[in-house]
């Protein structure tokens, strides 16, 4: 006689993670630091973004930076040069960032009250969207060099983001860009994401992009302060 | 190739049950995906076969039941089913879709010895 058995589990698979991303988000909190997750393809412009944001912003907040790639400290050195904290992630093999390493990394952050965390992850439009880190949210930076059908090309990615910041809008008159189909299609995906044009080299727009943070980060100040008294 | 990560996270629900439940063999990993999940069927096979290797799980097969996407239409205010993100209300052919059910990554059952 067989003593085969059927064993109902229902687990999700990224259970563990999840779990870590939700400790690391009840940590962010605690220190009223607002947390963003920057992903994108390899060469989308995210670590000039960042330095050019942190350099502008670093006299109004706190501010620590996460890198994420599989080699190399470069992107770390370039934040730093700017003044800000920033702690370099090597994946080895690995293509993202999972909430672990995000929880050992902020540990080696000066304290950043009522700060923001960047958090850059490995540049790769499909693992990432599957990692929960504890952010406040996802934004997807997409430059006018990768083509406009991007969005339907990698879902995923797009669904989970908030914010799609397109950056390199300087170079969108050489490149025939068009911005409206992009949009479009970064809708088709997520009809809630939110677009913002920039240029991390000249830039353009990047007020405005500020000017969404601190707006994040009031909506968060509300809710705690909601939470603290209801 | 997070199914290699999503694998390991998969191996380590396997032995947590093995030492809650007290098994030392498995036959079968059963697995829902969604068709709107973060995974691709065939890559979590190839994948599964090289994390599981000297576990508790090794030579198990890796079975996958995909689960139909599911969205609200905002426009037609019904529940259709979708294949892919990108795709249109199948009535309507509006984008306004709000992603309901197919995003599953889970465990749904062993069969152990």
């Amino acid at each position: 006689m067989s003593s085969d058995r059927i064993i109902q589990v229902e687990r999700d698979i990224l259970s563990k993670n999840d779990k870590l991303a939700a400790a690391n988000r009840a940590r962010f909190r605690a220190d009223d630091a607002l947390a963003f997750n920057l992903v994108s393809s390899p060469g989308a412009g995210k670590t000039s973004l960042l330095v050019r944001a942190v350099s502008d912003l670093k006299d109004t907040f706190p501010i620590g930076v996460i890198e994420g790639d599989q080699q190399t400290s470069n992107d770390a050195e370039r934040i730093r040069a700017t003044g800000v904290p920033a702690v370099q992630i090597n994946t080895g093999k690995g293509c993202h960032l999972d909430a672990a390493m995000v929880a050992e990394a902020y540990d080696r952050l000066p304290w950043l009250n009522g700060g923001i965390l960047f958090i850059e992850n490995v540049g790769n439009l499909v693992c990432p969207a599957a990692f929960d880190l504890g952010e406040a949210c996802k934004i997807v930076v997409f430059s006018t060099t990768e083509g406009e059908d991007k969005p339907l090309k990698y879902p995923d990615m797009f669904a989970v983001s908030s914010l799609m910041l397109i950056n390199k809008i300087d170079l969108a008159p050489v490149l025939d860009f068009n911005l409206a189909q992009t949009i479009e299609y970064a809708r088709r995906v997520n009809p809630k994401i939110e677009v913002l044009t920039v240029s991390a080299r000249t830039g353009e727009g990047m007020a405005t992009f500020y000017a969404w943070i601190r707006k994040q980060s009031s909506r968060m100040n509300a809710a705690t302060l909601r939470a603290v008294s209801g | 190739m997070h199914e290699m990560a999503l694998c390991e996270g998969i191996i380590q629900i396997v032995e947590e049950e093995a030492r809650r439940r007290a098994f030392s063999k498995v036959k079968t990993v059963c697995l829902e995906i969604g068709a709107l999940s973060h995974v691709a069927p065939e890559a979590m096979k190839f994948c599964f076969e090289a994390v599981a290797a000297r576990t508790i799980a090794a030579g198990a097969v890796l079975e996958i039941v995909e689960t139909p996407g599911v969205a609200w239409c905002m426009a037609c205010s019904k529940r259709v089913e979708i294949k892919q993100r990108y795709e249109p209300c199948p009535s309507c052919g509006g984008y306004q879709l709000q992603v309901t059910g197919g995003e599953e990554m889970r465990v749904k059952e062993l069969e152990v010895d």
